[in-house]
């Protein structure tokens, strides 16, 4: 797995980090996480990128990569600038992911609340490494809570 | 023509001598341009696998696959334009530190492939200094034959954690070499090599 923190995702990212069957890479940027799920694959390994939706403004070149290799890729990814957001620097790209990923050919599976989530997780998993797809699930700021400040 | 601001090794004897008499288990990722046409001109390899864009993405992607083959050497050749655009995945792949991974980078301080405009390293970003910053467990800068040869032996070595080359070669325009740019077929042949089923 490959992940940029962020708060929705600091549970998971723990969980991670104590597996000793995962291998866990910290990023500078989201991007570097679809080179390395490539990576993985060509080598016979699954891979996770987990981010929050600013980083998928940071993706879209690379995930050229993914898109015309077939890559499967599973994404992670946790909604700002929608559900009571009190910080208008999330707004534009929180407005801009689902429709950016859909713009380079990623399929978005948003959830709601978390039962949602478990199932749109497992369907996401089948639909990236069973059918070579490019997924990103996005998880939306109302089941995550907004932001307390 | 001798462009300015680049060094003297001829690329394509570089990355033919790296490659030369390659172990089976070696695998190879090419940084997009001609870097690929270099690995390409060495002789094509089912355990090759050629990037032609996502720039940026060539060490990452072999960061990816030295962690998934932790038994293989997995040598990234890119170029000086293609690394500046992922200096902060040098630093991912330093924290990772895969001690199977070794990225040569050929810098000709320039971008070849849109017309030879000088790179961040051709206006003297010393590029190995970057990697040994942020941790590599080896950092050469290599300008001669010797030197050459030393890296070639020193790849087939193990090591103690990711490698990183810096090669200064000529800002030379060659013939294309050019590998198969489907991106399905090479990563179904570097698949199968590796010994997994393509459904």
């Amino acid at each position: 797995m490959s992940y940029v923190p962020d708060a929705g995702h600091a549970r998971l990212i723990e969980l991670f980090l104590q597996d000793p069957a995962v291998v866990a890479n910290v990023l500078t940027t989201e991007e570097e996480g679809v080179a390395i799920a490539a990576g993985a694959w060509l080598g016979g390994q699954r891979s996770v990128l987990l981010m929050q939706s600013s980083g998928v403004g940071n993706c879209i070149n690379m995930l050229s990569l993914a898109k015309v290799g077939h890559f499967p890729l599973l994404m992670l990814v946790t909604m700002r600038g929608e559900w009571a957001e009190f910080n208008s620097w999330q707004v534009p790209m929180g407005l801009a992911t689902e429709p950016a990923l859909a713009a380079i050919g990623v399929t978005t599976m948003r959830s709601n609340t978390p039962q949602e989530l478990l199932a749109t997780v497992a369907s996401a998993v089948r639909l990236a490494f069973d059918a070579d797809q490019q997924v990103a699930v996005i998880i939306s700021q109302r089941l995550l809570g907004a932001k307390e400040w | 023509m001798v462009i300015e601001h680049a060094g003297a090794l001829d690329r394509r004897s570089v990355v033919a001598r790296l490659l030369q008499d390659r172990d089976g288990g070696m695998l190879v990722v090419s940084g997009l341009g001609s870097p690929s046409y270099d690995v390409y001109a060495a002789g094509d390899h089912e355990g090759n696998y050629y990037l032609w864009g996502a720039m940026g993405a060539a060490s990452l992607v072999g960061l990816g696959l030295a962690q998934a083959q932790v038994d293989r050497t997995v040598v990234v050749v890119t170029g000086d334009g293609e690394q500046l655009m992922g200096l902060g995945g040098l630093a991912t792949v330093a924290i990772a530190a895969p001690p199977n991974l070794v990225i040569v980078v050929l810098d000709n301080g320039h971008y070849g492939e849109t017309g030879m405009q000088r790179s961040h390293t051709g206006f003297g970003l010393d590029i190995a200094s970057v990697a040994r910053a942020v941790g590599f467990a080896d950092v050469r800068t290599i300008v001669d034959q010797a030197q050459v040869e030393e890296m070639a032996f020193s790849i087939r070595e193990a090591a103690s954690g990711p490698r990183f080359y810096a090669v200064k070669i000529r800002a030379d325009i060659l013939p294309r070499s050019l590998p198969p740019r489907d991106a399905v077929y090479g990563k179904n042949r570097l698949r199968m090599h590796l010994g997994f089923e393509v459904t």
